[in-house]
């Protein structure tokens, strides 16, 4: 939010550590670039937890909304060729991928 | 005698056995080509929404009902984040702090009949990912891998215990027998071999009379029970020496090489526990009707824990007899339905022993077998009223697999009639007179030479004498008793 600089409520290392974990590779820039706005991000959230919730249920859906399901019909797939149409490498009618282990 | 006591809990995966996948309406399927079971659901496209199979609920829900779970009135489901090639949104769809179906407990027999009483922590539903193969045999030589997303997005229901287990022998016997419970409800193929169930083992050791727990590894992937428990052994013994020799056991996940007996540290990233779970926001909230579970309750089958005690205590059975009638559901309603009609035990026995083994060497099981309950039940009942000899009725048996027939109806066919007493008479004297040497031996105090009398009578006979007849009558005619 413009104007609203908090104190770092991240550390470096764990900037570094989320990035990780996301596969991001970044410069000792956008790390603290990251940093702030983490921060900033939290910083919200600590001012949620601030007020009074007593008796309020943790919200996890923002739809009011119970028991979408569907009936256990099959339906058609996708043709091969298609479902592999977009695949950076086509092996034995598989997605080839770089080796894993 | 180990100073130390094992403590282990075990997390089961089982494929639900549904028409179509967890989130999309894509068949499952099991060796079908690859990748002709999947859409952009399941391929993870962007801006498509996962649906919620219902029948996956509802058997899920069976499951939590047969292990005493708690139905939770609300469960949500969450993302389970991290990268792999047979996860194609980087994310799991499981459950975390709200599982479908929470605490219960499960109740193993050991053969000793004495109880393994095992707390379920809870069961919960998620997706499986997709199956991933490395090219070139080890995987450590693999140039590449390829990724089949056939199974991607099957239903799976994980079960994890409470560490409850003692030794390597509970845990299986505790899994065979929760795999059988599966089975009976008809949720899931429950095979290890093809992957629609796998287990894994968490293992420490703590000294006997300690209450506290070690550090525990994680055993994973075994693909068979034999496997299972002796991977659990390996990795106890390990740990003991680790401890004995004053260090630490580090807490990984660890792999048990059948063919060395060797336990082997999968080398675990520093990061790979982190999935920081977050609520999946495409997904709404399973809230399942009381209503409907109730009707549910009402639709559990008798388990196997159940129907072996009811076997025991009110049919006559011995607890092995049990065991083995209980493997399989199929089995379980055939020997039921036999049993309704003639003498339990007897049916037991037969159906246990000479129709298995008989109809094992045509490669087939009872309940596929022209030789229905019914028959079994008048075979039985032949047997009690004395018409045919025990060997006759393997003969019989025999006859009824081949033709289908009633048992009353291959007798006659066949000539099977037990011989009355004074024909079986007639033909054992004369057996006496012909063989004067055995005879003599018998007179001599050598009574093994009575089976050669039985032997004889049997093949003369075609089997229609009654061996303890015919032991009778030898001696009668021999020693004039």
């Amino acid at each position: 939010m413009l104007g609203y600089s908090p104190p770092p409520m991240i550390d470096e290392s764990t900037v570094r550590h989320v990035a990780r974990l996301a596969r991001l590779r970044l410069s000792p820039e956008e790390e603290q670039v990251m940093q702030q706005e983490l921060s900033g991000i939290l910083g919200h959230i600590d001012a949620i937890t601030s007020m009074d919730l007593d008796g309020v249920p943790p919200t996890t859906h923002v739809i009011a909304l119970e028991n979408v399901l569907r009936a256990d019909v099959p339906r058609d797939s996708l043709p091969r060729e298609e479902a592999l149409r977009e695949a950076p490498d086509v092996v034995d009618d598989s997605f080839g991928v770089p080796r894993m282990d | 005698m180990s100073d130390f006591e094992p403590v282990i809990g075990v997390e089961i995966h089982v494929q639900l056995s549904t028409h179509t996948k967890m989130f999309c309406g894509c068949a499952l399927s099991f060796g079908d080509p690859p990748n002709t079971h999947t859409c952009p659901v399941c391929l993870a496209h962007p801006g498509v929404l996962p649906v919620v199979n219902e029948e996956a609920v509802r058997r899920a829900i069976l499951i939590g009902l047969a292990l005493g779970c708690e139905i939770a009135p609300r469960s949500i489901f969450h993302r389970k984040n991290y990268f792999y090639p047979d996860l194609p949104k980087a994310y799991q769809v499981s459950q975390f702090d709200i599982p479908i179906c929470g605490r219960g407990e499960f109740v193993a027999v050991r053969d000793d009949g004495s109880e393994i009483r095992v707390g379920i922590t809870r069961a919960h539903l998620e997706e499986d990912a997709a199956k991933l193969t490395h090219l070139g045999g080890r995987r450590a030589g693999a140039e590449e891998s390829v990724v089949d997303f056939n199974r991607g997005g099957t239903p799976l229901v994980e079960i994890v215990t409470e560490p409850d287990l003692r030794s390597a022998s509970d845990a299986v016997t505790f899994l065979r027998q929760l795999r059988q419970t599966l089975l009976f409800l008809g949720v899931s193929d429950c095979s290890m071999e093809e992957g629609s169930m796998r287990a894994d083992a968490n293992v420490s050791i703590r000294p006997v009379g300690s209450h506290g727990f070690g550090t525990k590894t994680e055993l994973k992937n075994m693909n068979s029970f034999r496997f299972l428990e002796r991977g659990i052994e390996a990795e106890i013994t390990r740990q003991e020496g680790i401890l004995r020799d004053g260090g630490r056991v580090s807490q990984e996940t660890v792999h048990y090489e059948p063919e060395t007996g060797h336990i082997t540290s999968l080398r675990s990233k520093e990061e790979s526990h982190d999935y920081r779970y977050f609520p999946e926001p495409d997904l709404v909230p399973v809230a399942p009707d009381p209503g409907w579970v109730g009707e549910l309750r009402g639709e559990l089958p008798e388990l196997p824990l159940a129907l072996r005690r009811r076997m025991v205590g009110e049919m006559g059975l011995t607890a092995e007899d049990a065991e083995v009638l209980t493997e399989s559901p199929e089995l379980v309603a055939y020997f039921m339905d036999a049993a309704a009609l003639a003498d339990p035990k007897a049916c037991a026995n037969w159906i246990r022993g000479e129709l298995r083994a008989q109809l094992r060497e045509v490669g087939t099981e009872p309940w596929e077998s022209r030789v229905s309950p019914a028959h079994i039940a008048a075979l039985v009942d032949l047997l009690g009223a004395g018409t045919v000899s025990v060997p006759a009725a393997k003969e019989v048996l025999a006859g009824m697999i081949e033709t289908g027939e009633q048992p009353d109806a291959v007798v006659e066919a066949k000539g099977l009639a037990q011989m009355d007493e004074s024909d079986l008479a007639a033909v054992i004297d004369a057996l006496v007179e012909a063989n004067p040497d055995q005879a003599q031996q018998l007179r001599d105090g050598k009574d093994k030479v009575i089976g050669f009398f039985v032997g004889q009578a049997m093949k003369q006979t075609n089997g229609r004498a009654d061996p303890q007849a015919v032991q009778r009558l030898v001696r009668a005619a021999v020693l004039g008793d």
